[in-house]
């Protein structure tokens, strides 16, 4: 396996990681214990039936693999490659009380990348069962939805907004974390399970809520909506992008090959990026790919960023600089970015996430120049149509109130992902989403 | 809702007609799509979003009027997208059509109603105006161009409403200045209750001038750039009141006397050396004959 050299990947787009090779697979495969009692698949939201998949790669029998995890995942060329394995499934592998754990990320990614090439299998549907379920939104959540609720012989139609479904997995990962090939592929197997997907409608406006709650079941996977931003001077200057627009030009749009394509993103020769999540290191490292010096601010330490190890260690390979315990208070310039002033922030007492809050120090403003910045803190769950369904139940946030099976106020209405928990991670959503699936499932056969 | 069903199993929907397609004055084109998911929900005040072929961008434009299942947009020649978009004719596809997107305009029975178009902004005017004569409104419309060649919807806006002014810059038609000029006499005639102005930044910034002295709700359609137009990545904010708003959700109508039409304006220039060289580009490859001869 291997990540390309950071001066190679840094000038491109192609994927950082190029994965295994069948040796390196079954080599790692054939590390597995086979537990008795996995403690792997408790780490994994989805549940995928993480020794069998393993076993069958360790007697080469990668397409076998490719249906264990299947039955339990539609998507897993996807999470192979974003869900953050050091947390779930890896995080719980007892070899990594030892040495290092197995691999199973790259395992999954493996077998997904294999099948792809090799012709895929469309796991078994159920008998069709004459429900028709409405699928709001393409993004993990939706497409894990839709994905179950079809295998269970449920007539499902997905609508996205955008012109092509995939979510934030098209807009907001850049393509050498989640080429789009990848992407595109895992969608045409909801394809060949029959789900109907209608790009470019808005549900609400384009589909009417009458109509929606015609449906024998909803399935609300709208996602996070409106970026936030910070709230300082400056902030409306030419140069100043919330994560989603910038990320969005480029991911989406192919901005970075204007003017073949139409979409324009500024130039920018030094960039600010403020924030310390998944969504920040993404829109540092973008920066970079474009050819800017690129600046990542963030008010807390080094070790309280919120992204994947991995994706840090990888965006400061790439040349990102980080700027720890500081602040940005104002974004400079007359009609375009020229700086952006920050304050040091001191670590004082720990907060109710563990982490210390970080306190402005006096006197202690500094500038950082650059020409574009780029605001990566965070988006609420998107209101639009929350805000036309009368009768949900809708937290502080505006996130819709669910109950552990996705089930909202109203009775035949669910959701999942960041709708109902506020900005969190892919695989989350899709655990959640998998679990409202079957919610549904039951409640469309006891009707 | 029989729509959906009717697709069930088939592909995704790849392009949307254009049935029919015409200039309407200088650099000035309408054209009709069929786009039933946003020709059967729209309502005044709404826009969609078109993105042409896979490599087009996505631009606003704001809905013109509906008939059936086909939708009406009206735009000026500006830039690459809108001078693509220029060369379509009928039987042609756009890849994508969204919408409708935005808040309707909010429509009651407030007495007279005022609407003032200028430009390519006419466009959105007789939707409106239509909307508010329905609500049981007196509806003065005034419409104005730099020119009597640049003028739109004359005779559609005659009909809607209860009387129509004219303006011309250079006076070649109707009242020779702007469309305030009017809007002025208008208001010194009977007092609106409501007043809709539509057209490029500049002129709505100067026209809500004369209704904020003599203090008549006025509302304004802002065009900043926008890339999803559903409200995912702030492109479009304006700031209204002294707050950040969201053209695209929050929008794209708002109180005329609270925008920051500066910041917009400034906002609206980020891309200009962009679109300049993405002009020059598809000119030189369309040689100002409008493509057709050279169109697919």
């Amino acid at each position: 396996m291997g990540e390309r050299p950071a001066d190679e990947r840094v000038r491109d787009f192609s994927e950082v990681d190029t994965g295994l090779s069948a040796e390196e697979a079954v080599a790692e495969a054939q590390r597995c214990l086979q537990c008795k009692k996995p403690s792997c698949v408790k780490g994994c939201p989805v549940e995928i039936d993480i020794p069998a998949f393993i076993a069958r790669i360790a007697e080469g029998d990668f397409a076998g693999a490719a249906q264990v995890i299947k039955e339990n995942n539609l998507l897993p060329a996807i999470c192979g490659r974003v869900c953050p394995q050091e947390v779930q499934c890896e995080g719980q592998c007892i070899l990594g009380l030892k040495e290092v754990p197995v691999r199973i990320g790259e395992l999954e990614r493996f077998v997904a990348d294999h099948e792809r090439k090799t012709g895929s299998r469309l796991p078994p549907k159920a008998e069709p069962t004459g429900k028709k379920v409405a699928v709001v939104g393409s993004g993990p959540a939706g497409l894990t939805a839709a994905a179950e609720l079809a295998r269970l012989g449920h007539s499902v139609v997905l609508f996205e907004s955008l012109h092509e479904p995939g979510g934030v997995l098209m807009y907001g990962i850049p393509a050498f974390r989640l080429p789009k090939e990848v992407v595109r592929a895992e969608i045409d197997q909801l394809r060949g399970m029959g789900v109907t997907i209608l790009t470019n409608h808005l549900v609400g406006t384009s589909v009417p809520v009458s109509e929606l709650l015609s449906y024998d079941a909803v399935f609300l996977g709208c996602g996070a909506g409106l970026p936030h931003f910070m709230g300082i001077p400056g902030e409306n200057l030419n140069g100043v992008y919330s994560a989603n627009e910038f990320l969005t030009r480029v991911n989406l749009m192919h901005a970075d090959r204007f003017p073949e394509f139409d979409t324009p993103v500024r130039h920018a020769g030094r960039v600010v990026v403020v924030g310390g999540g998944n969504v920040a290191m993404d829109a540092a490292r973008v920066a970079r790919r474009l050819g800017a010096r690129t600046t990542l601010v963030y008010r807390r330490r080094k070790e309280d960023l919120p992204a994947r190890r991995a994706e840090i260690a990888r965006a400061e390979e790439e040349g990102v600089t980080f700027v720890f315990c500081a602040s940005p208070v104002r974004i400079l310039g007359e009609q375009c970015v020229t700086g952006v002033e920050c304050e040091r922030m001191e670590m004082c007492a720990t907060d109710a996430s563990g982490r210390p809050e970080p306190v402005p120090v006096e006197g202690s403003r500094f500038v950082i120049d650059a020409d574009m910045c780029i605001q990566a803190i965070g988006q609420g769950p998107n209101p639009l149509l929350v805000r036309m369904l009368p009768g949900i139940g809708t937290g502080r946030r505006g996130n819709v109130i669910v109950d552990e099976e996705g089930r909202t106020d109203l009775g035949k209405v669910f959701a999942a992902g960041d709708i109902a928990t506020g900005a969190a991670t892919v695989i989350l959503a899709m655990g959640g989403a998998k679990r409202a699936a079957r919610a549904i499932d039951r409640m469309l056969r006891n009707s | 809702m029989t729509l959906h069903f009717s697709r069930q199993g088939e592909d995704e929907i790849v392009g949307y007609r254009v049935k029919e397609a015409s200039p309407m004055a200088e650099r000035i084109y309408q054209i009709w799509i069929e786009a039933p998911h946003v020709a059967r929900n729209a309502r005044a005040g709404q826009f969609l979003v078109i993105r042409i072929d896979e490599k087009g961008e996505r631009i606003p434009l704001t809905i013109s009027a509906v008939k059936g299942d086909l939708v009406r947009v009206i735009f000026m020649a500006v830039g690459k997208t809108t001078y693509q978009l220029a060369t379509l004719v009928a039987g042609d596809e756009i890849r994508d059509v969204a919408g409708p997107l935005g808040k309707p305009s909010e429509i009651g029975h407030f007495g007279h109603c005022v609407i003032v178009g200028g430009g390519a902004g006419i466009a959105c005017c007789p939707i409106i105006a239509r909307a508010a004569k329905a609500a049981g409104n007196r509806v003065t419309g005034i419409i104005g161009a730099r020119s009597a060649g640049f003028l739109i919807l004359e005779e559609e806006m005659g009909e809607t409403c209860d009387e129509l002014f004219v303006a011309t810059d250079d006076g070649t038609k109707g009242h020779h200045g702007f469309a305030a000029d009017v809007l002025k006499q208008v208001i010194g005639k009977e007092r609106p209750d409501r007043v809709w102005i539509i057209g490029p930044a500049i002129m709505m910034k100067v026209t809500s001038e004369v209704t904020r002295a003599a203090g008549i709700p006025t509302l304004v359609s802002l065009n900043p750039i926008m890339v999803d137009g559903t409200g995912m990545c702030g492109s479009c904010r304006v700031v209204v009141g002294g707050e950040t708003r969201f053209a695209c959700v929050d929008g794209p109508e708002f109180d005329a006397h609270k925008v920051d039409f500066d910041t917009l304006m400034a906002r609206q220039k980020t891309y200009l050396e962009e679109e300049k060289l993405a002009l020059e580009r598809f000119s030189s490859h369309h040689c100002g004959c409008g493509g057709r001869d050279h169109h697919g």
